[in-house]
């Protein structure tokens, strides 16, 4: 649709080359979120982001939406002036947008008006400095970019004396700060909670459950605020594993991001992997052969396996079946991930995909390999997992109605993969803008409509059997051939502009905004995490609940915190 | 009928239980500390314990496992080592982390930068073990080793240095034995045709 015409002051179309989308003047922001959402039916904001254009002076926030019902999505761009960067929050239109824009104000020091609880999320509160600015530089920093010339052909290990080993005098300890014992958090769980229960003169208790807690899935944090047993409120802290890969990733060139995407959600690495080469191959405007696409479809499916595996067995961790579901889950993963090493190397950082194809063909052995596993083990084995758990009355008692995120919630808070095909929104990226060759296999999106923690593990089982149904036709169809377009390229020529690769991975939609000014570095390299924005809608899906079904809330959203942090 | 699940559940867990004996006698004597216990346990039609006893026993490594890097030599016929490294530079360039320094080699007498590495440096601390060096170097002279118990209670010796890189090349036709002849084959396959051409 023509945003320009519709807006003709205030909306034009981005004719920078490479670039595409609509630049919105910031006060009319709102009026065209609420036009695509409201009238248009983009129903799913997938990912807001920054890019800080420094020699333009200017920074640039860029939002992707996508109907659920498929097809291309639009993208809108507003800029602000570096020195005084505030824009309207549209966390009122899409409500998704809550912890992006937290997660902005955090690395980029955009403000945002009009946002509910505008504090820091991935960085500790005492942190100085905004660190995806282009002018921000790390302690230990080096050179802007890699390669850096100290590597070769001198090889200075030590560094010469002039190296910039500059470290703020105030970056771990900034002058004046004083630790306010989460005392901001602890007042926004009270605000929205709206005051103290009225019936008997009791008090809210706050109670955190982590960081350090087995049922976090690492360091994760949860603080709620609970009356009685009832959770009134709650809001995920997060950031424990922050390492700020983005800012890594600008300073990598391109093909060294491919082993960085491994380390996101550890256990979906070639996941990972598919959705940062597709974004760089959108740039380059390269396709791999079609042995490398049915290649990359059949390793992402078994990894959708291994995740989904992972998650059901963890999940009855997190019930209190200890280790025995989950032993017999990682079992068959074990299998899997076998298949892996052979293939690429490693079990689980597997950095396999390249730009236009793969690292190396795969022998026949392997792909024998996976044909028996596909056939003969996984479906007998996905089976009796299923007869184990899914009839089991505890199973159905403690996730039967619990973790309640209703359908238009759903949407709203951006949420993806399972938890929102659980909610009965059948938005699976591989059918609604497929990527890759996700349009040549017969294949039903998992979808069903009870909202909660029973169905979105419904979901995972019937994923992992539509995977096994891709991989065996794959398998079936797998043409002969190269694996990889030209010569594989340590320093590709990666034409200026953006794209915005998006692939389904397993823990859900998961995007990558990549920005390049046709050097051999990205100027702007953003993850959009499946893991840490289904967080969103976590407090939606406890408040109400007891404070045990926190732990099973969390089983069922699945997160992965080397990607909620990243 | 309520509890019919948890009765089914409890079965699975009991036929499981009662499979890991099974097996065990099974396999007796076969089962655990064998190379064919080990294969039979992560095959494909494994049953009862499947677990290996790390570190009395280990998994078998497949060819493509990669850990660090290492650099490979031939023996030439006088007993010295001939390094394929030229010290071009390209893996100390595309590694990820930027855990490779190399000092490239000049002529003493005239200055002048030759092929060969003075000085070449791993920090394994830092290495991601994600193989790029190898893929990437076009002489085939840094490939990726499968020794993977590196933990030491010293930090700086860590950082391999040219002597604790190298290895012949008969160590890397050992461990990556289709690799190995795969190369050799390219190698002769421009060997001819340089020959040819001239």
């Amino acid at each position: 649709m023509n945003l320009g015409e519709r807006f003709p002051q205030g909306v034009v179309r981005d004719e920078r080359p490479g670039y595409s989308g609509w630049i919105v003047d910031s006060s009319l922001l709102p009026n065209v979120a609420q036009t695509l959402r409201r009238e248009e039916g983009f129903d799913y904001l997938s990912s807001v982001t920054g890019v800080d254009y420094l020699p333009e002076d200017l920074f640039e926030t860029v939002y992707h939406v996508y109907r659920t019902g498929g097809g291309p999505g639009e993208i809108i761009k507003v800029r602000t002036p570096r020195g005084r960067p505030v824009l309207p929050s549209l966390t009122s239109i899409y409500p998704g947008a809550e912890f992006q824009e937290r997660e902005i104000w955090d690395l980029f020091g955009i403000q945002f008006d009009g946002h509910p609880d505008l504090r820091r999320i991935l960085l500790w509160e005492g942190f100085s400095g905004h660190p995806l600015r282009k002018d921000w530089r790390e302690p230990m920093y080096e050179e802007e970019t890699k390669p850096f010339g100290a590597r070769w052909p001198e090889g200075r290990r030590n560094g010469p004396p002039d190296r910039a080993f500059t470290r703020p005098a105030d970056a771990l300890a900034p002058g004046g700060w004083e630790a306010d014992d989460d005392r901001a958090l602890y007042a926004a769980l009270e605000n929205e909670a709206g005051g103290r229960p009225e019936a008997l003169q009791t008090e809210f208790l706050m109670v955190n459950l982590g960081p350090q807690h087995p049922s976090t899935h690492g360091v994760f944090r949860v603080a709620a605020l609970l009356d009685g047993e009832t959770v009134v409120n709650l809001k995920p802290v997060m950031g424990y594993l922050h390492r700020c890969h983005e800012k890594i990733g600008e300073r990598n060139t391109f093909p060294g991001n491919i082993p960085f995407t491994d380390r996101l959600d550890y256990l979906t690495s070639l996941s990972n992997n598919f959705g940062y080469v597709l974004a760089v191959e959108t740039l380059m405007g390269i396709r791999p052969p079609e042995r490398a696409e049915y290649l990359r479809v059949i390793l992402a499916e078994l990894t959708r396996i291994v995740s989904h595996l992972w998650s059901i067995g963890f999940l009855l961790n997190d019930l209190g079946a200890f280790f025995t579901p989950a032993l017999y889950a990682i079992e068959e993963r074990e299998l899997v991930v076998d298949i892996f090493e052979a293939v690429t190397g490693s079990r689980m950082m597997c950095n396999f995909f390249r730009f236009g194809g793969l690292a190396r063909d795969i022998d026949a052995g392997t792909v024998e390999a996976i044909r028996a596993l596909v056939e003969e083990r996984l479906p007998g084995k996905v089976d009796q997992l299923d007869a184990y758990l899914t009839g089991n009355e505890i199973v159905q008692a403690r996730c039967a109605g619990v973790g309640i995120l209703p359908r238009e919630k759903a949407l709203a808070y951006s949420a993806a993969g399972p938890v929102l095909r659980a909610s009965g929104v059948p938005y699976d990226v591989r059918k609604a803008e497929p990527y890759s060759v996700y349009d040549r296999f017969e294949w039903d999106v998992a979808c069903r409509g009870g909202c909660d923690v029973y169905d979105r593990y419904l979901v995972r089982m019937d994923e992992i059997r539509q995977s096994i149904r891709i991989i065996r036709q794959a398998l079936r169809a797998l043409p002969a051939g190269p694996v990889q377009t030209g010569k594989p390229q340590f320093q590709p020529r990666v034409p200026p502009g953006e794209a915005y690769g998006r692939v389904e991975g397993p823990k859900g939609e998961l995007g990558f905004y990549v920005v390049s000014t046709g050097r051999p570095n990205p100027w702007r390299y953003h993850v959009r995490a499946p893991s840490f924005i289904n967080l969103t809608g976590m407090a939606e899906m406890c408040r109400g609940g007891k404070v045990a079904d926190v732990v099973a809330v969390l089983g069922s959203i699945d997160i992965i915190l080397g990607e909620t942090d990243r | 009928m309520f509890g019919l699940g948890i009765l089914k559940g409890l079965g699975i867990t009991l036929r499981h239980f009662v499979e890991s004996y099974w097996e065990d006698l099974r396999g007796w004597g076969r089962r655990y500390f064998t190379p064919e216990g080990i294969a039979r346990r992560r095959s494909r039609d494994t049953r009862g314990i499947f677990t290996i006893q790390y570190p009395e026993e280990k998994l078998p490594v497949p060819e493509a496992f990669r850990v660090i890097p290492f650099l490979v030599y031939a023996d030439e016929a006088d007993g010295t080592r001939k390094l394929r490294c030229t010290a071009c530079g390209i893996c100390a360039r595309v590694c990820p982390p930027q855990c490779i320094w190399i000092v490239r080699a000049s002529d003493s007498a005239t200055g002048k930068p030759v092929a060969h590495p003075a000085e070449f440096a791993v920090d394994i601390d830092r290495c991601m073990n994600c193989g790029y060096c190898a893929e990437y170097c076009p002489f085939d002279a840094i490939r990726m080793d499968r020794e993977y118990e590196l933990a030491s209670r010293n930090r700086s010796g860590h950082v391999y240095n040219l002597e604790k890189l190298l290895k012949p090349a008969a160590y890397h036709a050992a461990i990556h034995p289709a690799a190995f002849a795969r190369e050799e084959a390219e190698r002769a396959q421009r060997q001819a045709r340089r020959t040819g051409d001239a």
